[in-house]
């Protein structure tokens, strides 16, 4: 932990209801020992804030093992560097929330989702670091499988052709855009929000709605019996 | 094609939000482990979300790999 995250984390105050260590009867015993450290003073906090640093360390570098195998462009000490960035980030997360543990999991397993979340938002940015955001409508195609035989083909044909028709149409021109950019051009739904000043779950909520409408148009257009045959029901 | 048709369409049921996702990951990822059946019905419209929401979906799989790992 570098001198500056242990500021930070010494600057974070335990909250108050945590403090009385509230009731938590569901708390296996090795949670619980990390509460009632992280929740004193003096020394035995410190030793723990160490250790739940480490513990953040190993679930991003968790993360950025399992994603820079997909990312060739990163380097070793960008991997690290990442890693590093995301455990002083989770830290100050988990310190802040440690009254949100409800005990319904280890505190390892709810601690590690921080680290994780921390380093899988700083991968989705730095592979689109520069890169500009495909998002306008007429950025996109929907061409039918090659390999189906003639009628099949016509028949995806004409499904993808109202699935266009349903996107041009019936949606406003802000679902548009997200679900062109996070369904048609695999735009990372949090490198969008960062980009259009807003955050994952406004645009989840944005792009649930405009696959709502867009099933709708289908099943409106008597096309809701074709989704099943081309997966798109489950 | 049916993958694309799929992530225009996205999942057909009822499916939590990004926030609720993030609130009961670790608890959802320790029911799967243990049983994945009980897990969906402990957190209903949580599996639809996984997989309609690919940043949810990915943070879910490295979870579920790492806790697999430590109980290895």
């Amino acid at each position: 932990m570098t001198p500056q995250v242990a500021a930070t984390v010494r600057a974070v105050a335990v909250p108050a209801r945590a403090r009385k260590t509230t009731a938590k009867p569901l708390l296996d015993p090795e949670s619980r020992a990390w509460l009632r450290a992280l929740q004193s003073d003096g020394g035995e906090r410190e030793e723990a804030v160490e250790r739940l640093h480490e513990l953040l360390l190993k679930a991003a570098r968790f993360e950025v093992r399992r994603r820079s195998a997909l990312m060739p462009h990163l380097r070793g000490d960008s991997v690290d560097e990442i890693a590093e960035e995301s455990a002083s980030d989770a830290i100050v997360s988990v310190l802040a929330k440690l009254d949100d543990f409800r005990g319904e999991s280890r505190f390892t397993t709810w601690a590690y989702k921080f680290g994780i979340l921390e380093a899988a938002v700083k991968l989705r940015r730095r592979a689109w670091q520069g890169r500009e955001i495909p998002i306008e409508p007429e950025l996109w195609s929907l061409e039918p499988d090659t390999h189906l035989a003639p009628d099949a083909q016509a028949a995806q044909s004409e499904l993808l052709e109202e699935v266009r028709r349903g996107i041009e149409q019936a949606l406003t021109p802000h679902q548009r855009r997200v679900l062109v950019a996070v369904a048609l051009n695999d735009v990372p739904i949090d490198v969008l929000a960062e980009r259009l000043g807003s955050n994952r779950n406004a645009l989840y909520k944005t792009l649930h709605d405009a696959r709502a409408k867009l099933r709708a148009h289908l099943a409106e257009h008597g096309l809701a019996d074709r989704l099943a045959v081309e997966g798109g029901t489950s | 094609m049916s993958d694309r048709l799929q992530k225009l369409l996205g999942p057909s049921g009822p499916e939590v939000s990004c926030e609720t996702c993030f609130a009961e990951l670790d608890r959802y990822v320790e029911l799967e482990v243990a049983d994945p059946a009980k897990a969906e019905q402990a957190v209903p419209g949580m599996r639809a979300h996984l997989e309609g929401c690919p940043a949810c979906g990915e943070e879910h799989d490295t979870l579920l790999e790492l806790v697999k790992t430590d109980r290895a």
